[in-house]
């Protein structure tokens, strides 16, 4: 009698708790995000190599500066320092949780900014195998999720992207729930659902004892064999960037 | 002697001001750009002396030291191109000034280059620096202009940027071997000022700028001696040009929504001698990543109007652009530019295609040409240019 209560208080239990793969989805997207809250700013410099199938490379190197909004998304101010004919080239975005993002583009031969459209999400960033998307801030309610499994402190989620532009169907995601939901590996599936590339994370540094950031980025494309490897270092958390440092004025002062 | 030794503390309090201000670290860069560049014109001069092949040369070396987290900072690029037309051969300090940063201001002094507006066929508020006539014939290349210029960023209200520009640039015309002239070779220490001040008139500019969602608008005001020459005749038929006192008012608006932008660009400038309106307005639409490796096609189509008709210097008074920006987001990047212009009263059509390209991780590729065809004989200014069709290629190598 008495195990059969114990059942029964177990299965109700776990009834409780057995949340729909979509909520749980979410809840782990909403974790990862929590837990990478309060680093205010970052200054990073970064270097792209850019490998084609028959293993010619070519690099750029960029700084890249990060404001944390929480009402709204990050905003982010990028400048390239080389190849040298690009040097000097930065952009300004605004990321927005909801709609598109702002961006304008600073060009330092003639000095111009402009506003340009933030609709080419899928396209590829600089010739990488990064398109626009990977690269910009991840805000949560820019997917639907869908739990797909549990391997030791590896959570799987599914996720797929609210905007129609978006060039995947889905991306499969693994957090690393122990260390602070970072992301260790990211699958993209093309529109057709076919595997086109896949992005895992190295060489993880913990900065103030809080923020994961991984040094290392190297993404592989399936369907084209290139590869694009992200080095980042001298990562700053100190920098106590503001506003003012984000806006069409700062752009091109960067870029000068 | 006072002066000199005056001029020496002062520069020597201005370096230990900036050894002060190094408690950051300071950064320095030099860089130099190197460019060979060849000009092919097929048809022969309508003009004595006119030449057909311009080998030509240029180096662009850039300096910049900035100190106190990026704060301050001084930038120094100079230009020197060698050509077989003597006014190309020229030399010029693009830019040459001291920046502070700071909080929601930043002051600039010194020489320094300007860029306002949004449209691609033709550039109209865009006022502070002198046009490089002789560099390119697209206009976009700009002398230095000295200024004092003071711009604060709002939270709600948009950017104001005040300009002071204490000296006046005169526009170097091509010479007698040069293409782009006209019957009569202009000299630019010819061509006479408005004001008594000549080039040292006092001349302010104003602009606000701002966005809104979707949009982002800009409205300036400049006045001033002009940066293009007004050309007068006489009953004999004597040319007189003249730099005019202007006030000029513009506006530049786009609109970013999805994959379009609507442009328009509208100036109303007013001098003694000359009033008028001139607009130019437009949009782009780009497919972007068509073949998913990252082809943009990019169509552009904009209409140009200037109440000045067949006087005004650029010869865009009622005209259709037409143009496609082709980018591949290659490793090279690799992009091409086509486009044309076409007169909507008369014949005349200009065609152009531009193409680049990076090689290794230095070095850089250009095509340009230019085709003038069935220009009307009646155009005041572009009939001038009707035999000058040309071919540009040019490399240039990164240091």
């Amino acid at each position: 009698m008495k195990k059969i209560i114990v059942l029964i208080v177990v299965t109700f239990t776990m009834l409780a708790n057995a949340q729909s793969p979509e909520v749980k989805g979410l809840e782990i997207a909403k974790a990862a995000e929590q837990a990478d809250l309060g680093f205010n700013s970052s200054v990073v410099d970064l270097k792209m190599t850019l490998k084609n199938k028959n293993g010619q490379t070519s690099e750029r190197s960029l700084t890249t500066k990060t404001l944390e909004l929480t009402e709204d998304g990050d905003k982010s101010l990028i400048v390239f320092n080389s190849p040298k004919d690009v040097k000097g080239t930065s952009t300004l975005t605004f990321t927005h949780k909801v709609g598109s993002d702002d961006q304008w583009l600073f060009l330092p031969s003639i000095k111009r900014v402009k506003r340009i459209s933030s609709n080419n999400k899928s396209g590829p960033f600089v010739g990488s195998e990064f398109a626009y998307e990977d690269l910009s801030s991840q805000e949560v309610e820019k997917y639907t999720y869908k739990f797909l499994e549990e391997k030791g402190d590896l959570l799987i989620v599914e996720q797929d992207p609210v905007d129609p532009k978006s060039g995947y169907a889905r991306r499969v995601i693994t957090y690393n729930k122990n260390k602070g939901y970072r992301i260790e590996k990211a699958e993209f599936y093309d529109r057709k659902n076919a595997l086109l590339k896949t992005l895992t994370y190295s060489d993880y540094k913990l900065y103030k004892n809080k923020f994961w950031r991984a040094s290392k980025f190297h993404m592989v494309n399936h369907q084209s064999n290139k590869e694009t490897i992200l080095n980042f270092s001298n990562y700053n958390f100190d920098s106590g960037l503001s506003d003012n440092d984000f806006t069409q004025a700062a752009l091109q002062r960067a870029g000068k | 002697m006072d002066i000199a030794r005056r001029t020496t503390s002062l520069l020597a309090i201005l370096i230990t001001l900036i050894s002060f201000a190094q408690e950051n670290k300071v950064e320095q860069n030099f860089e130099v750009e190197i460019g060979a560049e060849y000009r092919f014109f097929p048809d022969k001069g309508q003009f004595k002396n006119q030449k057909d092949h311009f080998p030509s040369l240029s180096i662009q070396p850039k300096y910049s030291v900035d100190w106190n987290k990026g704060k301050e900072s001084i930038t120094i690029v100079t230009f020197f191109r060698l050509d077989i037309d003597n006014p190309r051969t020229h030399w010029d300090i693009r830019e040459l000034y001291y920046q502070k940063a700071k909080g929601k201001w930043e002051i600039n002094i010194g020489l320094k280059k300007i860029y306002w507006g949004v449209t691609e066929s033709n550039h109209l508020v865009d006022i502070i620096n002198q046009t490089d006539a002789v560099e390119s014939f697209d206009g976009e290349e700009k002398l230095g202009q000295p200024m004092v210029e003071f711009s604060l960023t709002t939270d709600n209200y948009g950017t104001f940027n005040f300009f002071y520009l204490p000296y006046h640039r005169e526009r170097t015309f091509s010479g007698e071997k040069g293409r782009f002239r006209f019957p009569v070779v202009i000299d630019k220490d010819a061509i006479g000022y408005e004001s008594d001040a000549e080039e040292w008139r006092q001349d302010i500019a104003f602009r606000w700028s701002h966005y809104f969602g979707a949009f982002d608008i800009g409205l300036s005001h400049f006045f001033g001696h002009g940066r293009e020459p007004l050309f007068t005749f006489d009953n004999l038929g004597n040319v007189n040009a003249f730099y005019p006192v202007i006030h000029q008012t513009g506006i530049d608006l786009q609109v970013t929504h999805e994959a379009f932008l609507w442009k328009l660009e509208s100036i109303y400038r007013n001098a003694e001698a000359q009033n008028f309106f001139a607009l130019v307005a437009g949009l782009e639409y780009t497919f972007s990543n068509i073949d998913g490796n990252g082809l943009d096609i990019g169509l552009l189509g904009e209409y140009l109007y200037d109440q000045r008709d067949e006087f005004a210097l650029n010869a865009l008074q009622n005209d259709v652009f037409f143009g496609s920006r082709i980018a591949f987001n290659d490793t090279q990047d690799t992009s091409i530019l086509i486009g044309g212009i076409t007169d909507l009263e008369s014949s005349s059509k200009i065609f152009s295609m531009e193409a680049s390209r990076r090689f290794g991780s230095t070095w850089t590729a250009e095509i340009e040409t230019r085709i003038f065809s069935n220009i009307n004989q009646s155009e005041f200014i572009l009939s001038n240019f009707k035999d000058d069709s040309f071919l540009r290629f040019s490399i240039s190598k990164y240091f």
